[in-house]
């Protein structure tokens, strides 16, 4: 149930003029426009974000707001908190390089990232109607500064916490794949199965990106070493002068124009190619993190059983004697049978979740590689055959040249 | 994790590592996947490659063996020996990825047409000069052996030797006979090439290889002795390219007379005392002992290190009068048009070792990108295993073929390059040749300058004697009845002279000999030049060109099947 998307570039207002009638609904973000803010250390970069929907749970049908990294984050970790079993979109990484923060490269690489994010989170049928969603889209800053400073304790999952869960489900797998019993499991083959291919797929796709970033800077220093020739077989070629003379300058100035076509080359990979990788890769860690969160869920599931029938067992022991804290154990074990079915309930709702959420993710990821596979074959394609032309327009002259 | 590690490579190792990825071949492509040598590659080969093809610049060697399925019409290895030995050769292992070969051989020939025989580097045809269809002296330098020098030898067992099979084709009237062969060690080589040095001064002689600093211990490496039987017959080809070096008795002797190389190791006065010769020339005793035995004519030759001692300390003064003595030198290099050469390929030694280098950085840099994307196809490639071993979903299965799609372009591409990179190494070798020949052409400038200098002390010689003369003739004529030793003395100084005289003129023959020489030469060299460069710019960009447009079509066919996925704007 994929709401419609209108684009976010369409005409202002609720409806382009060729848009069924507005009872169709939709929602539409778009992260723009990235400022540096602030100086020295407190700096940081502020985006633009543009929403435009006919939700009738909205304020308006379009509303600008200025946010920042750690609002998006903010909201992710909500969204973690109140919607498990859903594969929750991935964020791009804090930088740990300081003086890279700043770069255009990275500030664009990031926006691009975050309007992904926050694109992914309006199209997903139940993340839309998230209430945090509202306040980050629509909140005014001080709201939201205040939303982001209450969120401690209880809500906030220290990111050391995430990782010692992510530890826990890793050994988990090792250990039932080396066939160690462990007490809270689920022993779900076609569950542990799914676990397996989605640790294995992170490897897989982390060696993928790191090679398709490397390509990023092979084209870059071809360009570079294009560049450089170029230049040397020029001041080769004025130094020779006559017809060869010529010859090299023609050459040379060939060179240095494909490196330029190169350097536009490696943008284009970095944007379109590598970037979908990286993002596929964060996705699966996302999983990841779902997938601790039913290991919690299920763990929680079996104590509480646990709990149940060792109480059963009290009361029934409380019973043959009559005593009067039979009373309290009744009322406890009926506490303790409703939080049972709670439990049950979450862990069910998981599962269920997770499982229409896999098939989310794998037609999402066909999609979005397969759009990654074409633009880089585009791109290299549009390369390759610049670079012939180029070479191939200078043979006639050089053909000249040298019977001259 | 990974095994597609391609560090270090030479060039003729370029092809080392397919086998990783041959051993990923997908499944559809395993029928026309053959690794191994030459079996599939003949019916591939298309008609135009048949032996005797005057297009085939190898295949008229009478050596040759039907070459091995080549994608490009010229190959690294001129030696027929050693083109069969090598089974990494590229073309096979890329049968199983690449078109068939006749597309690829299409798309070179329309270029490749003409440029065939200039592309090639280093054949030993000459190809440049007018007369080539007719003659040829054609050398190759095989079968290294070790060998022991045992009349030497203090140390029983020691002083070990490499000797290379030396064998030569020829039509050339100079040579009697067609086909011999020799056994030369690299000492050979060297009095070789000393010994045409001192007989064509002023020609730009190729240079030899460098010795071997610590030869005997390098001796056994198999690498080695590889490196040096290549530098040897590059040597010798070029030798025999020359025109007027081809001709040489020295070089004739070196390649066809068997047994022990005949030829004198240096014109070193003292070594040809110690080899028996007794005669004295006058450098050693000085001038005072006038001697019929003094052959002028020696001092066409280059006063030699060491046992020249009064010649070369003489010259030395001269040199340094030159420099810093206010008066001008007798004869001054007036020629402007020299000079200005000079200058001008100065300049040009200059540019063309930068280019050189970024020549290299650029062969490196098309290297890796190779690399990468043949690491990232790779990687495609297990995840595309991965994925299908696990598929639940038909999107996965999609997600699969999309990816399989990619990886193998990945890989194909990234053979091309590697095929790009030997062909542009081949190409811009030529840079590297012509450092080379600006050294050759350094060494013929001071052949000149020397001959130079020689006149110039063999004038202040005369000069100094002429004013010896003058005082002792004023001196003498004052002394009545006159002055019996001195006029002896006059005797002897202007006996002196007429020797130096006829000196002085030889060394002004021989100067104006290497000057000739040196003309002539750069006019070779400018017309050499010309065609060399421009046959390897357009060789250059021919290749480049060729790569780029099957580059394209590798990647053109993956952005059509993946067009269903592009964004509707």
């Amino acid at each position: 149930m994929i709401t419609t998307q209108r684009s976010p570039t369409s005409g202002g207002g609720l409806q382009s003029p060729r848009s069924p009638p507005s009872q169709i609904p939709f929602l539409s973000v778009s992260v723009t426009d990235p400022a540096k803010m602030g100086n020295g250390v407190q700096a940081y970069i502020s985006y633009k974000v543009i929403t435009k929907t006919n939700f009738p749970e909205y304020q308006g049908p379009e509303k600008i707001v200025i946010r920042r990294y750690t609002d998006f984050v903010w909201l992710r970790d909500r969204l973690f908190e109140k919607y498990k079993g859903i594969f929750i979109p991935p964020l791009p990484e804090k930088s740990t390089v300081e003086k890279f923060r700043f770069s255009a490269e990275f500030i664009e690489m990031r926006r691009q990232a975050l309007h992904t994010f926050v694109n992914r989170i309006a199209l997903h049928h139940e993340l839309q109607q998230s209430e945090d969603l509202r306040t980050f889209l629509q909140a005014d800053e001080q709201t939201m500064e205040r939303a982001r400073s209450q969120d401690t304790g209880i809500f906030k999952k220290k990111p050391s916490d995430l990782m010692q869960i992510f530890r826990d489900v890793q050994s988990k797998v090792s250990d039932v794949v080396l066939g160690k019993e462990k007490p809270v499991e689920e022993t779900n083959p076609e569950y542990e199965k799914l676990k397996r291919y989605i640790f294995e797929l992170e490897d897989h796709l982390a060696e993928a990106q790191k090679h398709a970033y490397r390509l990023v800077k092979r084209h870059r220093e071809l360009g570079q070493s294009l560049a450089d020739f170029g230049k040397a077989i020029k001041l080769l070629g004025a130094c020779e002068g006559d017809a060869l003379g010529t010859a090299f300058s023609e050459l040379g100035a060939k060179s240095e124009m494909l490196s330029v076509k190169l350097q536009r080359e490696a943008q284009h990979i970095l944007m379109n190619f590598e970037e979908p990788l990286k993002d596929y890769v964060r996705a699966v860690q996302s999983i990841k993190g779902t997938i601790a969160e039913r290991a919690n869920a299920f763990r929680q599931q079996c104590e509480l059983a646990e709990a149940i029938k060792l109480k059963e067992i009290d009361l029934n022991k409380l019973r043959l004697i009559r005593s009067e804290k039979m009373l309290d154990a009744e009322h406890e074990l009926g506490e303790l049978k409703a939080d049972g079915e709670e439990a049950t309930r979450r862990f069910e709702t998981i599962v269920r979740l997770m499982n229409e959420e896999i098939v989310r993710f794998q037609d999402q990821k066909t999609q979005d590689m397969g759009l990654a596979f074409h633009e880089f074959a585009k791109g290299q394609a549009r390369l390759a055959n610049g670079i012939a032309d180029a070479w191939r327009s200078l043979l006639p002259k050089l053909d000249s040249l040298s019977v001259s | 994790m990974m095994g597609f590690e391609n560090q270090g490579i030479e060039e003729a190792r370029l092809y080392a590592s397919p086998e990783e990825m041959e051993s990923l071949v997908l499944n559809d492509d395993d029928t026309n996947n053959n690794v191994n040598g030459n079996g599939n590659g003949n019916e591939k080969i298309p008609s135009s490659r048949s032996n005797g093809d005057s297009n085939q610049q190898h295949n008229h060697h009478p050596l040759s063996s039907p070459l091995p399925f080549a994608e490009i019409p010229t190959t690294d290895d001129d030696d027929p020996l050693l083109s069969s030995s090598s089974p990494n050769r590229n073309p096979n292992s890329l049968n199983s990825f690449l078109e068939p070969p006749s597309y690829a051989d299409a798309v070179f020939r329309s270029f490749d047409g003409d440029h065939g025989k200039q592309i090639n580097g280093h054949g030993g045809v000459s190809t440049s000069s007018p007369s080539s269809s007719s003659d040829y002296l054609k050398i190759s330098v095989t079968d290294p052996q070790k060998d022991q020098d045992l009349n030497n030898s203090l140390v029983p067992g020691g002083n070990t030797f490499m000797t290379y099979l030396i064998t030569t084709w020829t039509n050339l009237p100079e040579f009697n006979g067609t086909e011999f062969s020799v056994r030369r060690r690299f000492k050979d080589v060297v009095t070789l090439s000393d010994r045409l040095s001192d007989s064509y001064r002023g020609y730009f002689i190729p240079l030899r290889p460098d010795k071997s600093v610590v030869e005997s211990q390098v001796m056994q490496k198999q690498e080695f002795v590889e490196q040096r039987r290549m530098a040897l017959e590059k040597y010798l080809r070029k030798l025999a390219l020359h025109p007027v070096i081809r001709k040489s008795e020295e070089l004739r002797v070196f390649l066809q007379v068997q047994g022990k190389l005949p030829l004198m190791k240096t014109t070193d006065v003292a070594s040809r005392m110690l080899d028996g010769a007794v005669k004295l020339p006058k450098q050693l005793f000085g001038e005072s002992v006038v001697s019929a035995a003094v052959d002028p004519n020696d001092v066409s030759q280059p006063a030699k290190g060491g046992r020249d001692l009064l010649r070369m300390f003489k010259e030395l003064r001269q040199s340094v009068t030159n420099d810093w003595g206010g008066t001008k030198p007798p004869v001054v290099e007036e020629d402007k048009e020299f000079l200005e050469k000079r200058n001008k390929l100065q300049d040009f030694e200059m540019e063309l070792s930068n280019v050189s280098q970024q020549a290299e950085s650029l062969v490196k840099a098309q290297q890796d990108i190779g690399e990468t994307l043949g690491q990232l196809g790779l990687a495609f490639v297990k995840l595309t295993k991965f994925e299908s071993e696990e598929a639940f979903f038909e999107s996965q299965r999609v997600r699969v073929a999309d990816m399989k799609n990619v990886a193998t372009s990945s890989v194909k591409a990234s053979r091309l390059y590697r095929e790009l990179n030997a062909q542009t190494v081949r190409h811009l070798d030529k840079l590297h040749e012509y450092l080379g020949v600006m050294l050759a052409v350094n060494n013929a400038y001071a052949d000149r300058s020397n001959a130079l200098l020689t006149v110039q002390t063999l004038l202040s010689e005369l000069a100094n004697l002429s004013n010896r003369i003058e005082k002792l003739e004023a001196a003498a004529s004052k002394i009545f009845g006159g002055d019996r030793s001195r006029v002896r003395k006059i005797e002897e100084l202007k006996e002196t002279m007429r020797v130096t005289d006829e000196a002085k003129n030889c060394a002004v023959r021989e100067y104006e000999r290497i000057r000739e020489n040196n003309k002539n030469e750069l006019e070779r060299l400018d017309k050499e030049r010309h065609d060399d460069f421009f046959g390897m710019l357009k060789g250059f960009v021919v290749n480049q060109a060729g790569y780029a447009e099957k580059m394209a079509n590798v990647w053109e066919t993956v952005a059509n099947e993946t067009s269903g996925y592009a964004k509707s704007t």
